[in-house]
């Protein structure tokens, strides 16, 4: 799917990065906009982020919203949170 | 190593921060500034901080009004904020912070207390090297003894000795040292301004910053930028290393041309190839490139900025792509080792850029080097990733004549030095 058009209340996946272990579970809830990298840490697919975007920042389609909460709610180490910017 | 720190008179020095001498006490700082109670500052000093144009001095070059402004926000009428006074200094290339608070403690004790009294802090914090510390602790003992304006707050300032380790500096790595005895970076997902040291809003400066601030305070924003440029308008403090015949810390006008100030410090620009500009997690800028300005704006086409202002000159008769391997290799070690992209992307890369160095510079390891820098770019609880990858981009630019050498496996550098040897 096409990412979202960005609004100012389109709503962002944080990752904690110092909390992340990277095994993924969350690539897999949100494979639409997320991969993993070489290393395991998910990463945002191609197109998903804009120039001047922040990588830690994850926009999220509302069509995708649910599927990111439960992402939120399953990471085993609480490192994902959503936010707005 | 060897710091000179005796200013000396020509075109792009200024002598303002430094301009009570060497190891100033109160009487020589009085005498060169004049009195001045800070502790009667007030919040107009925001207004007056927004004119002069000051901008961060320990990397970010964020504006100094912004912040402030944004820490009172945040603090509102109810919970009290707390300044802390960044000296720490990580970063190897940089002398200015540690030449700065052993030669003008006073100068910086008037800029903590009046920006203190301009945000009504509620503690305040200073966080340097160990020795850097014992110039701040005489300095306030001399104004307890003396009686001196602002004695009794500068009294109240907690004395925080800094890790001695590259991120240890970085703001939420400066909160989590004091917080916690941990100098590590943590999750940014909220600004410092709305919830630092133990929830409360932090304003944290340079301690450079706070030395502006304590001039325009005395003198005002017209005076701060009667030299300078409008863009960059007022001085800095520059560190000045590398193949420089001794390193040196500068006070030179905003704007200045990146030739002259490397000049300024007996730099011989005919010998020189290239400069890295902004310290490790900065640029290199070509030896064609020193009409620059040391400027955001004027560093800005090269991916640089004057950051902690750093220059570290490197002659014509080193590889720049050894120089580069061996600073890669440095940060990488100096990963805090929390973040995953940062833990392992930087090894990855310090191990490609040692390749790339020892004459394997084919288009496999290019290429791989472009990839890992999309893949640790901005992942990473600090800025730590961003800074490596800078370096590593600019490297791949302007050494890119000695990429395709190496690529042939030659070094057209280590040959010169072997023919001189
Ligand atoms: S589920 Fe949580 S810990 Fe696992 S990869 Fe995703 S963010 Fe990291
Ligand atoms: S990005 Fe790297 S240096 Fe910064 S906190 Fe994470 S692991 Fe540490």
């Amino acid at each position: 799917m096409s990412p979202a058009e960005p609004t100012r209340d389109t709503a962002l996946l944080h990752i904690d990065w110092t909390r992340c272990d990277g095994r993924g579970l969350c690539a897999e809830l949100l494979a639409e906009i997320l991969d993993r990298d070489e290393w395991g840490y998910p990463i945002a697919r191609p197109g998903v982020l804009r120039d001047g975007d922040d990588p830690s920042d994850i926009p999220v389609h509302p069509s995708l919203r649910a599927a990111a909460e439960q992402a939120v709610a399953m990471c085993p180490l609480a490192a994902l949170r959503l936010t707005t910017r | 190593m060897t710091i000179v720190e005796t200013p000396v008179a020509a075109s792009v020095t200024v002598t303002r921060l430094l301009a009570a001498g060497p190891h100033a006490g109160l009487a020589a700082h009085l005498a060169a500034f004049g009195a001045f109670d800070p502790t009667r500052v007030g919040p107009a000093l925001v207004r007056e901080l927004e004119r002069s144009g000051l901008t961060g001095r320990g990397g970010a070059g964020f504006p100094a009004w912004r912040k402030q402004a944004a820490t009172v926000d945040a603090a509102g009428r109810t919970r009290r904020p707390v300044l802390i006074a960044n000296g720490a200094q990580g970063e190897p290339a940089s002398s200015k912070d540690s030449v700065l608070l052993r030669n003008a403690p006073q100068l910086v004790l008037d800029g903590v207390l009046a920006a203190a009294a301009a945000i009504g802090a509620h503690r305040v914090y200073l966080y340097a090297g160990a020795d850097e510390l014992a110039a701040v602790a005489t300095a306030i003992d001399e104004r307890t003894a003396a009686g001196a304006a602002g004695a009794k707050d500068a009294a109240r300032i907690t004395l925080v000795e800094a890790a001695d380790t590259f991120v240890s500096g970085e703001a939420s790595a400066v909160v989590g040292a004091i917080e916690r005895g941990t100098p590590l970076p943590r999750d940014h997902a909220k600004r410092l301004s709305t919830s630092g040291l133990n929830g409360r809003p932090t304003l944290l400066h340079n301690v450079e910053t706070l030395a502006q601030v304590g001039l325009i305070a005395r003198f005002g924003a017209d005076w701060f930028r009667s030299v300078g440029t409008p863009e960059d308008p007022g001085t800095r403090l520059v560190t000045i290393s590398g193949d420089v015949p001794a390193t040196r810390v500068l006070e030179v006008a905003g704007g200045s041309r990146l030739g002259d100030v490397l000049q300024q410090a007996g730099c011989d620009l005919g010998a020189t190839q290239a400069v890295l500009v902004g310290g490790y997690h900065g640029a290199w800028v070509g030896a064609g490139e020193m009409d620059a300005r040391l400027s955001r704006e004027g560093l800005a086409p090269f991916g640089a900025s004057p950051g902690a202002g750093i220059l570290v000159a490197l002659s014509s008769r080193r590889c720049g792509l050894a120089a580069t391997a061996q600073i890669v290799d440095y940060l990488a070690g100096q990963s805090a080792g929390q973040c995953g992209p940062c833990m392992f992307g930087l090894p990855a890369m310090a191990a490609t850029w040692d390749d790339i160095a020892n004459g394997a510079a084919d288009a496999t390891r290019r290429a791989r080097l472009t990839r890992l820098a999309e893949a640790v770019d901005g992942r990473g609880a600090c800025a730590h990733p961003d800074g490596t990858v800078r370096l590593s981009r600019s490297a791949l630019r302007v050494f890119r004549a000695d990429l395709e050498q190496h690529a042939h496996g030659r070094c057209h550098h280590a040959r010169r030095a072997e023919a001189r040897a």
